[in-house]
């Protein structure tokens, strides 16, 4: 304000079903800045008011998500890898934002949030190019005994919820969440509970990048209380414990909710934090395969004699 | 034995009876722990009949919660070994397995019919063919590991607790044990109370293998060992084939825990007829698809979905073929449908249809006389049946078939969809491209387009949805027995 120009503040809202509503509930909670930034905000200065998701909103994201499951797991994967390149595209337009956002909420120095988001990009990069690769990797026609050929496709699970983790509020999340949707999930996902403004900003990347509304979903909030409804939601089939990492009991309960339809649980792993490896490191295809299926479709070849052509 | 009859026309088959003289059956059983049979530490004991007589076969040891604890430990013992073994001296171990059940298949089908009551036709043309291709099949990964895509060097989990059902006792061990020793996990494992004889038979193959002390242990009793087991500490995977609510429990029970866990559940498969298909293939594979083993098959195709044009047309010749099966003594080689596996799963399927009837659905049984001792039910339809009716939600798990009609593609897949469950699907249309289409839409495991029921030890098999997670069977089995 020194230069006598006042700034204009952004109000943060949820991304659900490619719209941006406040929380239905009306609730918001106030967000600070982690640590002495580089940016204009020093440790536990007032950044904004995020909007505090409710159950109902949760509840309201999975039925978007459903909504957009068909049309997403249905594209074809050349087409997802294009949707989320446009992804990295949009990022990287945005990027000095998003240096300043990881900045406050991580309390990083401007160079090191710089490779963070940079991270996250290049990111995107890499699971855009997975979408149509990871079907020959873990698939493939299978050698019967017998008049038969058959085939085995990695499939979507369907409506994965993934708790993001606590710290990393932009590379871990995008780690996340990435990965399940390249695959064809869709995603509700709950943002870092003390971090999640630049989740809240890539839902503008997101919504802008020809990713169909629905197919991921945004909510900030207390995790512990959108995931007990994500958790024990019937129309959820897979949940990713990430972002409850540092509370045993809480993932407990979460993984004993999800047993009630048999949700496919990725338990938490210690990648966040101080005791992590850290985001950085290679991904590889755990968290591709996390959310997949296996069908096997058979079908008659008639009996060709022993070892087919004999030319 | 009673003397065989006379045909009671020229037409009819006379009786051909398989000899159960093949087999020995030792009046009492233990507990096989640690390469030897041991009582169970409480004493318990309990007893499994032939279902087609309700004679006792024979007595076995009652695990308990000290037995589980004995067994686990043996493993863990055996573990240390078993898992340095290079992969190439796992992988002989493994043949020997198979080829010693190729040897001795004869007894084993026989035991296997005897104990669980389905005809010694599937037991000896089915069961035993596939028992043995498992363990041929997963032999020959112990020593190609780096080559199956987890990366260099995967590490096997540890101890495998493995719960498995009465409906394929032997088939269901070799799908749990074959690949959890080739990954170089050891194992304990209990079969189901009602069908434990083949698993203490196999006991004496791992002996006459030489396999070393501990590797595969096996405890006969009743849900409270498999909770045991499941809930034991040191085991660190459990694989389980069963009822969804079990699986439910089970994957409550190891909430927050380390162990990995595959579950295979129930089902509720819809046979999707079209109008193109051809009738007499679909018929049998629709008899196949819901009459195999009874019925008693977590992946029958026990919602026939038929394309309404066709509807009249598939019943009649369905029907027609239902009258031709023949129920009876399940060692007699003419035999399709043997008996229902114990007295509490007849009351079940037979609950089950009761609320078929009472929710309006019209029934039809095939004429064919029941034995009078043992457990039988004779194959049954049921038509006008909608989505809401129980025996088209619910799995019957006996030789019990819903059908239901449609008119588009669309209607087809959605009412297939309909359903907690996603274990397996079938298609019979002559259309390359509407097999390729709804196959793609279809939320199951394994779809059979013009065919149903196949197995292969090469091929992935499990569930979507309340059906389970994980896959047995082919590469993708490997990964529940690895750190990956």
């Amino acid at each position: 304000m020194s230069d006598g120009r006042l700034s204009v503040f952004k109000t943060y809202k949820l991304y659900v079903g490619g719209k941006f509503p406040r929380s239905e509930s009306g609730r918001v909670y106030e967000v600070s800045a982690k640590g002495s930034a580089a940016g204009a905000a020093g440790k536990g200065t007032w950044l904004a008011n995020a909007p505090q998701a409710s159950r109902k909103d949760a509840r309201d994201a999975v039925v978007a998500a459903r909504k957009a499951f068909g049309g997403w797991s249905g594209a074809t994967a050349y087409n997802r890898g294009q949707v989320l390149y446009r992804v990295a595209e949009m990022l990287e337009g945005r990027r000095e934002q998003f240096v300043r956002e990881v900045a406050e909420a991580e309390g990083l120095s401007k160079s090191k949030a710089a490779a963070v988001v940079d991270a996250a990009i290049d990111r995107w990069v890499w699971y855009a190019g997975w979408t149509d690769k990871i079907g020959q990797v873990v698939g493939g026609a299978n050698p019967v005994a017998g008049p038969f050929f058959n085939l085995s496709t990695p499939e979507p699970t369907g409506v994965v919820a993934v708790l993001a983790p606590q710290e990393s509020s932009l590379l871990g999340l995008v780690s996340v969440v990435a990965p399940v949707i390249a695959t064809g999930n869709t995603a509700v996902v709950v943002t870092s509970a003390g971090r999640p403004l630049p989740a809240l900003s890539l839902g503008e990347v997101l919504a802008t990048s020809d990713l169909p509304g629905g197919v991921v979903n945004i909510l900030s909030g207390r995790t512990a209380e959108l995931a007990a409804p994500l958790a024990s939601h019937q129309d959820v089939n897979g949940i990713d414990l990430t972002g409850v990492a540092g509370d045993a009991a809480l993932a407990k309960e979460l993984e004993a909710a999800a047993a009630e339809n048999l949700k496919r649980v990725r338990r938490p792993q210690t990648v966040d934090g101080a005791g992590g490896a850290g985001w950085s490191a290679d991904p590889g295809t755990h968290r591709l395969t996390a959310f997949l299926e296996t069908k096997t479709v058979w079908h008659p070849t008639g009996a060709l004699g022993a070892s087919g052509s004999s030319y | 034995m009673a003397s065989t009859p006379a045909p009671a026309s020229a037409f009819d088959y006379a009786p051909a009876p398989e000899s159960r003289s093949v087999v020995d059956i030792a009046p009492s059983y233990g507990l096989f722990i640690d390469g030897e049979f041991t009582e169970a530490a409480g004493g318990k004991v309990f007893k499994t009949v032939s279902p087609s007589t309700e004679e006792v076969l024979s007595e076995v040891a009652r695990a308990g919660a000290e037995d589980v604890d004995r067994a686990v430990k043996a493993a863990r013992k055996a573990f240390e070994k078993w898992s340095a073994l290079p992969g190439s001296e796992r992988a002989k171990y493994l043949f020997r397995i198979a080829r010693i059940i190729q040897e001795r298949s004869r007894e084993l089908a026989v035991l296997e019919t005897l104990d669980n009551g389905k005809p010694i036709r599937e037991t000896r043309d089915a069961d035993l063919p596939l028992v043995a291709a498992h363990f041929f099949y997963y032999a020959g990964w112990a020593d190609k590991l780096d080559h199956a895509g987890y990366g260099a060097n995967p590490r096997p989990l540890g101890v495998a607790g493995q719960v498995i059902p009465w409906n394929f006792p032997l088939l269901m061990l070799a799908w749990k044990i074959a690949p959890a020793l080739a990954t170089g996990n050891t194992v304990v494992l209990k079969p189901a109370e009602t069908t434990p004889l083949s698993a203490l038979f196999f006991a004496d193959v791992c002996r006459q293998a030489g396999l070393p002390r501990g590797v595969v242990n096996i405890l006969t009793g009743y849900g409270d060992a498999g909770s045991a087991l499941v809930g034991h500490p040191d085991v660190d995977k459990v694989a389980f084939t069963g009822s969804t609510a079990v699986g439910k429990a089970i994957a409550r029970q190891i909430a927050g825990t380390d162990k990995r866990a595959t579950l295979e559940l129930g089902g509720k498969g819809a046979n999707i007829v079209f109008d193109d298909a051809p009738v007499d293939q679909a018929v049998e594979g629709i008899v196949t698809g819901i009459f195999f083993n009874q019925g008693q098959v977590c992946c029958a195709g026990s919602r026939l979905l038929v394309q309404e044009s066709v509807h009249d047309e598939v019943l009649h010749a369905l029907k027609r073929r239902l009258t031709t099966l023949r129920l009876g003594d399940p060692l007699d080689k003419n035999t399709d449908i043997g008996a229902i596996n114990s007295a509490e799963q007849l009351a079940r399927i037979t609950a089950l249809t009761e609320t078929g009837e009472a929710e309006g659905a019209e029934r039809w049984t095939a004429p064919c006389e029941l034995p009078s001792t043992g457990y039988w039910f004779a194959p049954t339809l049921f038509t006008g049946v909608t989505q809401a009716h129980t025996v088209a939600r619910d799995e019957i798990f006996g030789p019990v078939l819903s059908v239901l009609t449609f008119r588009t593609p669309d209607e087809a897949v959605a009412k297939a969809n309909n359903s907690q469950y996603g274990l397996s699907a079938g298609i019979w249309t002559e259309k390359g491209s509407r097999i390729l289409a709804v196959a793609n839409k279809l939320r199951a495991g394994v779809v059979w387009a013009n065919t149903f029921n196949k197995f292969d030890p090469t091929s992935p098999f499990g569930g979507y949805k309340e059906s389970g997670y994980g896959r047995e069977g082919g590469r993708h089995g490997l990964e529940a027995y690895l750190d990956v």
